[in-house]
């Protein structure tokens, strides 16, 4: 019972990952790779809070506290990262994204205080199922009122045409900036659920493969679709618990089993499963390209 | 000056001359990479994988006692027709789809390499047997090995090489011409699927090269690829990605700065410092040192 309760967590924070990243890449089309790194950000900042600052009180307030530590740290980083990183485009901001994220992890490995390369331990146990799915549904509602919001609007036309976009008297460089720090900071909030309910983190945990297994939930799913982002998410984190019980040999192909799928998708339907259309959406809030 | 500060000179110069002779093979994927860039735009994230591949054809034709230049033709045209593979089957059919697919085509190839290479072959790092026996040169307190030495020239003699392809052949004519403007290039009559596949197979091969070069200095494994394909696009755009002579300057960079950073103050900031450089580079002059602006158009 312990291990699909587990599996269960995953799904969440994952679920919340994906959401994050679906708001800077799918919603407002800026190509991120380095979405683990706000993930690590978030996980290490409540460690610390959870190791060295905790206060004596109940368990559940010590884990809103963290989870608002996770999120102010990650969307700090966010804002740090995204004032250079975002007056580039396409390819040139992926690379960079990259190259920050490394940075980050670099820097975790090399601080002794939080670990270093042996990993950070002893963390409290705060996380709960009811706080990973809690945040999930608000994660969830969120994205899909901001898809119908002004602001929604904005950075998903920015997405479409970004000269159409400018000209339609949108600053690019505010709403892409609001839109960096808001993804980064939830995935800061899923790095300080990670945190709590593995108890130990280690910089490798958020490497450039994380990042791009993040990507490829979002992209299965449909790159500016919320159910498609959640549907991704659970395949994604499902599937190697599958292959697990089916074989365990099967289980170490799992990369080369999510890079294959992340080409075959590529080459036979780009737009993911659902495109950047939900599942169940009216016509009157259709947001989607309209052809 | 006391003798600690002239020490310190004199492993100054070492790390520069080790940074050089690194910056080399940084140099020669680079031009791989740029070349790939230059024509078709796409950032090939595989780049590092076909040197891996070229690096385990150039290992297995050592392991069968064959001799080193075999072994250097192995790597080469090893990795050149697994880019070949890989363009006409991964890279062509979405070319015309936009950049971020081809992007995410080209990571989902890269890891596909390294972890299926990791189950195939294994993971541990394999030695390569030696062939070449090392000797070292003495110049005061710095040591140069002709290994060094030889990497060094083969750099500047492949740099040449490419000069001369680009500018006096019909095939480098033609390569120009496209990456300048594809569609253009087509009515010309170019073969522009050919070209490319050519492009790709001379920036793997060099790649495959560089593979089994470090393969000989270092180990041959699997994720050899990773960073190494990740620090020579970092010095493909630190020169001015698509500028052939600005990949091989960013590789010397990027080469001299890492070892002179891991010697002076903390090796494990080795891999931080060509992220440092990328990113300053890309606040500075996102276009390269070499690189020319280009203004958006509507």
């Amino acid at each position: 019972m312990d291990y699909y309760l587990q599996i269960l967590t995953n799904v969440g924070i994952f679920i919340t990952l994906t959401l994050s990243l679906n708001l800077i890449n799918g919603y407002c089309g800026q190509f991120s790779l380095g979405h683990a790194g706000f993930w690590g950000v978030g996980a290490y900042a409540s460690a610390v809070y959870g190791v060295f600052f905790a206060l004596p009180v109940d368990p559940a307030l010590n884990m809103f506290i963290s989870i608002l530590i996770g999120f102010s740290a990650a969307a700090l980083c966010g804002l740090l990262i995204g004032i250079p990183c975002l007056r580039l485009k396409g390819d040139y901001l992926a690379i960079a994204t990259i190259g920050f994220s490394e940075i980050l992890r670099i820097i975790i490995m090399n601080t002794e205080s939080i670990g270093g390369p042996r990993g950070f331990t002893n963390i409290p146990k705060w996380t709960t199922s009811y706080w990973v799915w809690g945040l999930v549904i608000v994660t969830t509602i969120f994205m899909l009122n901001l898809k119908r919001s002004a602001f929604g609007r904005a950075i998903i036309s920015i997405r479409e045409d970004e000269i159409a976009a400018e000209t339609m008297g949108i600053n690019l460089f505010h709403f892409k900036l609001f839109s960096f720090i808001i993804g980064a900071g939830i995935a800061g909030i899923a790095g300080s659920l990670v945190a709590h309910d593995q108890q130990f983190l280690h910089p490798n945990n958020f490497n450039f493969m994380w990042s791009v297994c993040i990507l490829v939930m979002v992209i299965l799913g449909g790159q500016g679709s919320v159910t498609g982002s959640i549907v991704g998410a659970i395949i994604l984190t499902i599937l190697p618990e599958v292959l697990k019980m089916i074989n365990s040999d099967v289980a170490t192909w799992r990369v080369s089993i999510y890079s294959a799928l992340m080409i075959i998708l590529m080459l036979t339907r780009p737009q993911g499963i659902f495109g950047p259309h939900e599942l169940f959406e009216k016509k009157k809030f259709q947001s989607g390209r309209v052809s | 000056m006391s003798q600690d500060t002239i020490y310190f000179f004199w492993d100054c110069l070492q790390y520069l001359i080790n940074g050089i002779a690194q910056g080399s093979l940084y140099a020669i994927v680079a031009l791989g990479y740029t070349m790939v860039y230059g024509i078709i735009r796409l950032v090939n994230f595989a780049h590092g994988e076909f040197l891996m591949l070229g690096a385990f054809c150039g290992y297995f034709a050592l392991k069968m006692n064959l001799p080193m230049p075999v072994a250097i033709i192995a790597s080469m045209l090893g990795a050149g027709i697994v880019a070949l593979i890989v363009e006409r089957a991964l890279y062509r059919p979405i070319r015309n789809e936009g950049r971020i697919p081809a992007l995410i085509t080209a990571i989902g190839a890269s890891l596909f390499f390294q972890y299926t290479g990791q189950l195939i072959f294994g993971a541990d790092p394999k030695t390569v047997p030696p062939v070449f026996t090392e000797v070292i040169f003495n110049f005061g307190e710095i040591n140069v090995s002709n290994i060094q030495v030889f990497i060094f020239i083969l750099t500047l003699f492949i740099l040449l090489f490419l000069w001369w392809l680009t500018r006096f052949t019909k095939i480098g004519v033609a390569m120009r011409a496209t990456s300048y403007n594809l569609k253009a290039a087509e009515l010309m009559g170019i073969n522009t699927n050919r070209i490319i596949a050519f492009t790709f197979f001379l920036g793997a091969s060099l790649s495959g090269l560089a593979g089994i070069l470090m393969g000989y200095t270092m180990s041959v494994e699997p994720m050899m690829g990773m960073s190494l394909g990740l620090k020579a696009f970092v010095a493909a755009v630190v020169g001015g990605i698509g500028v052939i002579p600005g990949a091989a300057l960013g590789g010397f960079i990027l080469g001299i700065a890492e070892n002179m950073i891991a010697g002076v103050y903390k090796s494990s900031f080795r891999d931080g410092v060509s992220f440092f450089i990328l990113i300053l580079i890309l606040l500075i002059k996102p276009s390269g040192i070499l690189g020319k602006n280009v203004k958006e158009k509507v």
